[in-house]
C-alpha cells in the first residue's frame, strides 16, 4: 500500500468518524423539517392536553438532533458534551431559581414582582 | 467555542426565563397588548424553517471544505448567510408590525422581555452572518484552505447554536400557549 493510499484511507476514516455524508445530513434536515411541521400543526389543530407535552418533546428531539449530528457532539470527545451540558443544566437552574423566587417572594397584594407593584 | 456556547446557554436561559415569568404581565401603570396577542405563527413558522435549513447549508459548507471543494464551500457559506439574512429580515418585519400595532419596547414589561429575548437572538444571528461573510472572503482569498477546515467548523458550531436557541424560543415563546 503506497503512502497516498494510506493517506486517503486515513482521511476517509477521519471524515467517517467525524460525521455523516452529505446525503445523511440532508435526511437529518428533512426529519427536522417534518418535526417542525408537526409543531406548527399544534397551532392549527387542537391537541388538547397533549399540546404542551408534545411541543416540549418535539423541541427536545429537534434540539438533540441538531446538537448530536450538525454540531457533531455524537462523534466528538465527551468533554465537549460535558461542557455544553453543564451550561444547559446551569441555564435550567437559572429558570428554576427565578421561578422559585416568584413563589417565595410573592407580594400579598397579588403582584408577583415587588419591583413592579 | 464549546465553553463559550455553554456560557451563552446561561444568557439565553436567563432571557427565556425572564420572558416566561413576565409574558402575561403588563405592569401596574402600563397597558397595551402583549407580544403573544400579536404573534403571526404562520409567518414565524416560515422564518423558523428558513433558519433550520441554514443549519443544513452550514454543515454542507463544513463537509465541502473538508473534501477540499472550495467553490462548493463558498456557495454553501453564502447560502447560509443569505438564509440568515432572510430570517433577520423576517424579524425586522415582525418587530415593525408589532410596533405599528402598539407594542413598543417600553409599552409594558411583557414587551420589554419579548424584545430583549428575540433581539438578543437576532444580534447573535447578525454576528453569525458577519462571520460567515468573513469566512467567504477568507476562503475566496485563499487564506483558509482545507488544512484550516476547523475554522469553518467552529463558525458552524456557533451558527448551529443560534439555531438550537431558536428551536427553544419558537416552541416555548411562540407555540406553547
Amino acid at each position: 500500500m503506497n503512502t497516498a493510499a494510506v493517506s486517503d484511507e486515513a482521511t476517509h476514516d477521519e471524515h467517517h468518524d467525524h460525521g455523516l455524508s452529505d446525503v445523511g445530513y440532508i435526511k437529518i434536515a428533512l426529519i427536522l423539517g417534518v418535526l417542525t411541521a408537526v409543531e406548527v400543526a399544534t397551532y392549527f389543530w387542537d391537541f388538547g392536553i397533549l399540546e404542551v407535552p408534545s411541543l416540549l418533546i418535539l423541541m427536545v428531539v429537534k434540539f438533540q438532533i441538531v446538537v448530536s449530528y450538525f454540531m457533531h457532539l455524537k462523534f466528538d470527545s465527551k468533554v465537549f458534551t460535558y461542557i455544553f451540558v453543564t451550561g444547559l443544566i446551569l441555564a435550567m437552574l437559572v429558570f428554576a431559581a427565578m421561578g422559585t423566587s416568584m413563589v417565595f417572594w410573592q407580594n400579598p397584594s397579588g403582584c408577583d414582582i415587588s419591583a413592579f407593584c | 467555542m464549546w465553553a463559550f456556547l455553554g456560557s451563552d446557554c446561561l444568557l439565553f436561559g436567563a432571557l427565556i426565563s425572564t420572558y416566561l415569568l413576565l409574558r402575561n404581565r403588563v405592569g401596574p401603570s402600563t397597558s397595551g397588548p402583549t407580544a403573544a396577542d400579536l404573534f403571526d405563527i404562520p409567518f414565524t413558522s416560515v422564518s423558523s424553517f428558513v433558519l433550520l435549513m441554514s443549519s443544513l447549508t452550514m454543515v454542507l459548507a463544513v463537509t465541502a471544505i473538508q473534501r477540499a471543494e472550495m467553490e462548493t464551500c463558498k456557495l454553501w457559506l453564502l447560502t447560509t448567510a443569505g438564509l440568515g439574512s432572510i430570517f433577520i429580515a423576517g424579524q425586522v418585519y415582525e418587530f415593525t408590525s408589532f410596533y405599528r400595532e402598539g407594542l413598543g419596547f417600553t409599552t409594558n414589561i411583557s414587551s420589554s422581555a419579548f424584545y430583549t429575548l428575540t433581539g438578543f437572538h437576532g444580534v447573535h444571528v447578525s454576528v453569525g452572518i458577519v462571520m460567515l461573510v468573513t469566512m467567504w472572503v477568507l476562503v475566496s482569498g485563499g487564506q483558509i484552505g482545507p488544512e484550516r477546515a476547523e475554522t469553518i467548523e467552529i463558525i458552524g458550531l456557533y451558527w448551529h447554536f443560534v439555531d438550537i436557541v431558536w428551536i427553544v424560543i419558537f416552541a416555548v415563546v411562540y407555540l406553547i400557549p
